[in-house]
């Protein structure tokens, strides 16, 4: 039992492989998060344009990328638009899809939070000269972002446990260096490896939010 | 009358179907404390947010300290620097402290460094004050205190004139009185205001001319003696009754 499945001589052999694995996934964690806030900030910031000609567009390409399974979009990207010409690598795919799919989602938590605040905020600097923009950097969005903090952590949650989807595109994340160390110990070893490795990187962050979410809580009391 | 520093005409405001406001005149001179008075929804907001341009006026035309507020080519932020406002409900900024509140828009818009705005944020704090409560965020501070930070935030920009939409009835009967004696000092330094409260004793012993407002329109105005002891309007006689009951 023990052989094939925490097998220490195995553990010996592949651990720079899943090594590697974990550096990648943290560094794709690293350039996905920031990217799907960017994009989410984008389409919050749009929101806030109350032109019809704004709004529509929006609204459809928010539905559309949150209703899309993002494993699909990825495949698409990774595999369709070699037919249109354009091939791109499996790391550019994740970045693309991760700032369309995750961008949607922390965009509707910022549209909540800067909803979150109330306009006399934004009067209040307007009537001292602050632009609207100002008004925006300054007063309304550390109010938003702070208001909806355990959202956007549960979200980014999320986003770094689906870096793994990398493996299918072949980003050598941990969870593929896994599947290659596995198929080249013909052991579950590797697997259960990373499985471990994925619980410590997340549990604290885990731990963070239920203590975030308990504050929340106890704020609102 | 000394020249006008506040010319308001024949401003109308709607609100999609509803006529907020239906042609008023306002004209304030310099160093002049006009109260403005009236029942619940008869425009008194929408009057004074139409004056900063917080709210755009359907028609009409409002000149503050020679600059028209309305032109397109008028730098609207630089001018709002001109007029102090102060809300009903403070809305300090919560994740500042009062220091903050009262520095981000000389730094921001005046374009102060953060020693000269802390020094002017400072003085502003010290003129209601509240110098040892700088440090504090607004979450820590008394009601009557907040408002008082909100009085420093847009005195410390130096306004031409000053608006005050109902500043003490958000506040406890006994915290009223520290935001008064505030609002008195700024009257007595040459300040010009334009307040819209219905504090009675204030208006009677500091008030240059209280105008009542009804239905979108100014119905009288005068000296407040005149109009608290012989109004000539009857709508005017029944809403002074029915305050001064209360
Ligand atoms: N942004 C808005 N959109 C639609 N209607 C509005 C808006 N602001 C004000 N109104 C309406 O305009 C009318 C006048 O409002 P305003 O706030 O100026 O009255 P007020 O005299 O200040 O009343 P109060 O004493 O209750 O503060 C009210 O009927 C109000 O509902
Ligand atoms: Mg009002």
């Amino acid at each position: 039992m023990i052989e094939s499945f925490f097998n220490p001589e195995i553990i010996a052999a592949i651990w720079p492989i899943v090594l590697a694995g974990l550096l990648n996934t943290v560094l794709l964690s690293l350039i996905v998060v920031p990217l799907g806030l960017l994009g989410g900030l984008i389409l919050a910031l749009l929101a806030t344009v109350h032109h019809p000609l704004v709004r529509w567009p929006l609204m459809a390409w928010v539905d559309f990328f949150r209703a899309f399974p993002p494993l699909v979009l990825l495949v698409l990207l990774f595999a369709g638009l070699p037919f249109a010409g354009l091939e791109l690598g499996g790391f550019a795919c994740v970045a693309i899809a991760f700032f369309l799919n995750t961008g949607a989602y922390y965009g509707e938590i910022l549209r909540a939070g800067i909803d979150s605040v109330p306009a006399g905020q934004v009067e209040a600097g307007r009537s001292t000269g602050l632009s609207r923009l100002q008004a925006m950097t300054y007063i309304v969005l550390p109010q938003a972002v702070r208001n909806v903090l355990p959202d956007l952590m549960s979200n980014t949650l999320e986003v770094v446990k689906l870096t793994s989807l990398g493996s299918v595109v072949a980003v050598p994340e941990l969870l593929f260096q896994a599947r290659q160390a596995q198929s080249l110990t013909y052991n579950a070893t590797p697997i259960v490896l990373a499985a471990i490795i994925y619980f410590l990187l997340l549990w604290p962050l885990v731990r963070l939010l239920s203590r975030l979410e308990n504050r929340a809580l106890a704020g609102r009391r | 009358m000394s020249k006008p520093i506040v010319e308001a005409r024949e401003i109308h405001k709607h609100f999609g179907h509803l006529h907020v406001l239906k042609g008023v005149d306002l004209e304030v001179a310099e160093r002049e404390l006009v109260f403005v008075i009236g029942p619940s929804g008869s425009g008194k907001s929408t009057l004074l947010r139409c004056l900063n341009r917080l709210e755009e006026p359907s028609s009409g035309s409002v000149v503050v300290d020679g600059i028209d507020m309305l032109d397109p080519r008028t730098d609207i932020n630089h001018a709002r620097q001109r007029i102090g406002m102060v809300f009903q409900s403070f809305n300090l900024y919560p994740h500042m402290t009062a220091l903050g509140n009262v520095t981000l828009a000389l730094r921001k818009v005046a374009g102060k460094s953060r020693g000269e705005a802390d020094v002017l944020g400072m003085a502003a704090l010290e003129r209601v004050g509240l110098a040892d409560r700088a440090g504090h965020t607004p979450g820590q501070l008394s009601g009557g205190q907040q408002q008082r930070v909100a009085i420093a935030r847009a005195i410390a920009l130096e306004p031409r004139v000053m608006l005050f939409d109902e500043p003490t009835s958000a506040l406890d009967p006994e915290l009223v009185g520290s935001v008064l004696e505030v609002m008195r000092d700024l009257r007595q330094s040459g300040m010009t205001m334009i307040v819209v409260s219905h504090e009675m004793g204030f208006a009677r012993n500091a008030a240059d001319r209280v105008v009542f407002m009804d239905d979108g329109l100014i119905v009288e105005q005068g000296p407040p003696a005149a109009i608290f002891e012989n109004p000539t309007q009857e709508r005017t006689r029944a809403f002074i009754g029915q305050i001064q009951r209360h």
